[in-house]
């Protein structure tokens, strides 16, 4: 009977076509946690999820919110003395976790992430606006209100578009897309 | 007269003009033409390869594609198309049947990749292809006395691509110091401006961008200057929300580094477009020792 890949290879699989070293390298030092702007925010250092996933803790690692607080800056993937692409990994969970539908409620990162992608397969360039739809219903009154301000002076200031921009050959791009992925769930 | 295909990317059309108009004016001043690609699309900043990798090189290697048929070099002034477009243009070349998967793709729009573009940001442009002292020699209205915050950020150093140094870097520093300006220490200069996090997380993203400000604040810059539009908007965009969440009071102008130096080589305030910006430069500029005219 062919066994199961455990999660801990599931992911270095993901990240095959990475030029980090493989996660099982890591060697616990911790510079990816002291240089990673976004550690304080996160439920785990990267290092700690690292040391999550080598143990196969599969549920804990997808419930974190750490790899969506990733800023994909890359400052722990330059700096690694394993050569391990941090950064790439969290784009791997992130991509995993979506592909699963599995993750901590209340993210606004897969949301975000999902209308991004659809705002460009429907017109090729990306469109502030609609982008703002994804987290302005997170915001209490008074940030709320800063926002549309600061939103509003930016209009005034011509920074911000009116109308979604498109290009021009959009039906060839729609069908370039098409013969990558499954266009049905964009539409 | 050098010339390379540009690549503007879609904050350069709205949210970041003065980045697009001063980048075509200076780089003029310089000897350096553009021809903006025809058609080009989104490379995705960090969404697509959240999502799905395959379709994250597909749009990229489109706006390659776009390149070749121009037979000129790429230069990108966003630091997150500038990232994309490097690496997709290197996972293509090093992987042939990737290569081959993603051409398939673009015979849709009749187009074809085969990796012969070199891949450039607008700083690389400055800092090589034109070169410090060209910079100097066409300086006519030096910022002197001016502080400036040379703000790398993330993308145009990271990930590393080859051997260069992506822990001192000094190149922006020096194309600020050629336009007569002076330098700060800042050693903020390469950490993250948040990036998307300002969407996604906006408690940790205000909290990074206060850092920044923080520091050039307390090393006395007037102004900070930023080579790429994500980073320009988290630090001036939001710094009335920082203000609110963290009781701070910063009024600190941030502005593309392309408007500074468009000053130094005589270029009106009015055609770099400085004025937009939500904190106006103007009182920055009144420390300059040969006040450039204020718009
Ligand atoms: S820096 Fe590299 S080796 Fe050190 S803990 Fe992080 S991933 Fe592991
Ligand atoms: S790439 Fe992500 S995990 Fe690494 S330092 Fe930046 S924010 Fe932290």
């Amino acid at each position: 009977m062919a066994s199961k890949p455990t999660f801990s290879d599931e992911i270095a699989n993901l990240l095959h076509a990475s030029h980090g070293n493989p996660i099982k390298i890591c060697m616990q030092c911790g510079t990816c946690a002291g240089t990673c702007p976004s550690a304080p925010f996160m439920d785990h250092t990267p290092r700690r999820l690292i040391a999550m996933i080598n143990a196969n803790m599969k549920e804990e690692v997808l419930a974190s919110n750490t790899y969506w607080y990733c800023a994909s800056c890359y400052h722990c993937t330059v700096r690694c003395p394993c050569e391990i692409d941090i950064a790439g990994l969290m784009y791997a969970l992130k991509r995993y976790s979506m592909w699963k539908g599995q993750f901590k409620e209340g993210l606004i990162g897969p949301v975000f992430s999902e209308t991004f992608v659809k705002t460009i397969f429907r017109s090729g360039r990306s469109y502030e606006p609609i982008l703002a739809t994804t987290y302005l219903f997170t915001f209490g009154l008074q940030d709320f209100i800063t926002e549309a301000q600061t939103a509003t002076t930016m209009m005034l200031k011509g920074r911000l578009p009116l109308l979604p921009p498109r290009i021009k050959r959009l039906k060839n791009f729609r069908r370039m897309i098409g013969r990558v992925i499954p266009v049905g769930g964009l539409e | 007269m050098k010339k390379f295909a540009y690549f503007p990317g879609c904050s350069l059309e709205k949210m970041a003009l003065s980045y697009h108009k001063s980048t075509i004016e200076s780089a003029r001043k310089l000897g350096v033409e553009f021809e903006e690609l025809d058609d080009w699309n989104c490379c995705g900043a960090t969404a697509y390869f959240h999502v799905d990798e395959l379709l994250a090189y597909t749009l990229c290697a489109r706006n390659l594609a776009l390149a070749e048929k121009t037979n000129l070099d790429m230069v990108a002034p966003c630091a997150a198309c500038y990232k994309n477009s490097y690496f997709t243009n290197d996972a293509l070349k090093k992987d042939p049947d990737l290569a081959e998967h993603i051409n398939f793709a673009l015979e849709e729009d009749n187009l074809h990749f085969t990796g012969k573009v070199t891949v450039k940001h607008l700083l690389e442009v400055f800092a090589q292809d034109v070169g410090v002292d060209e910079i100097k020699a066409k300086t006519t209205r030096p910022l002197e006395g001016l502080r400036v915050a040379a703000y790398y950020g993330c993308q145009v150093l990271r990930p590393r691509k080859d051997h260069e140094d992506v822990e001192q870097p000094h190149f922006f520093e020096d194309i600020m110091s050629a336009a007569g300006a002076e330098p700060i220490d800042f050693p903020e200069k390469l950490l993250c401006c948040s990036g998307s996090l300002i969407i996604t997380n906006r408690h940790a993203a205000l909290s990074m961008v206060r850092n920044l400000l923080q520091s050039a604040a307390q090393r006395g810059a007037a102004v900070i200057a930023t080579a790429c539009p994500m980073c320009q908007v988290n630090l001036e965009c939001y710094q009335k929300q920082v203000n609110q969440e963290f009781g701070t009071d910063f009024n600190m102008p941030v502005l593309y580094f392309t408007q500074l130096l468009g000053l130094a080589l005589g270029i009106t305030p009015k055609r770099l477009r400085i004025g937009s910006e939500l904190v106006l430069p103007t009182p920055a500029f009144s420390r300059v020792r040969r006040t450039p005219a204020t718009p």
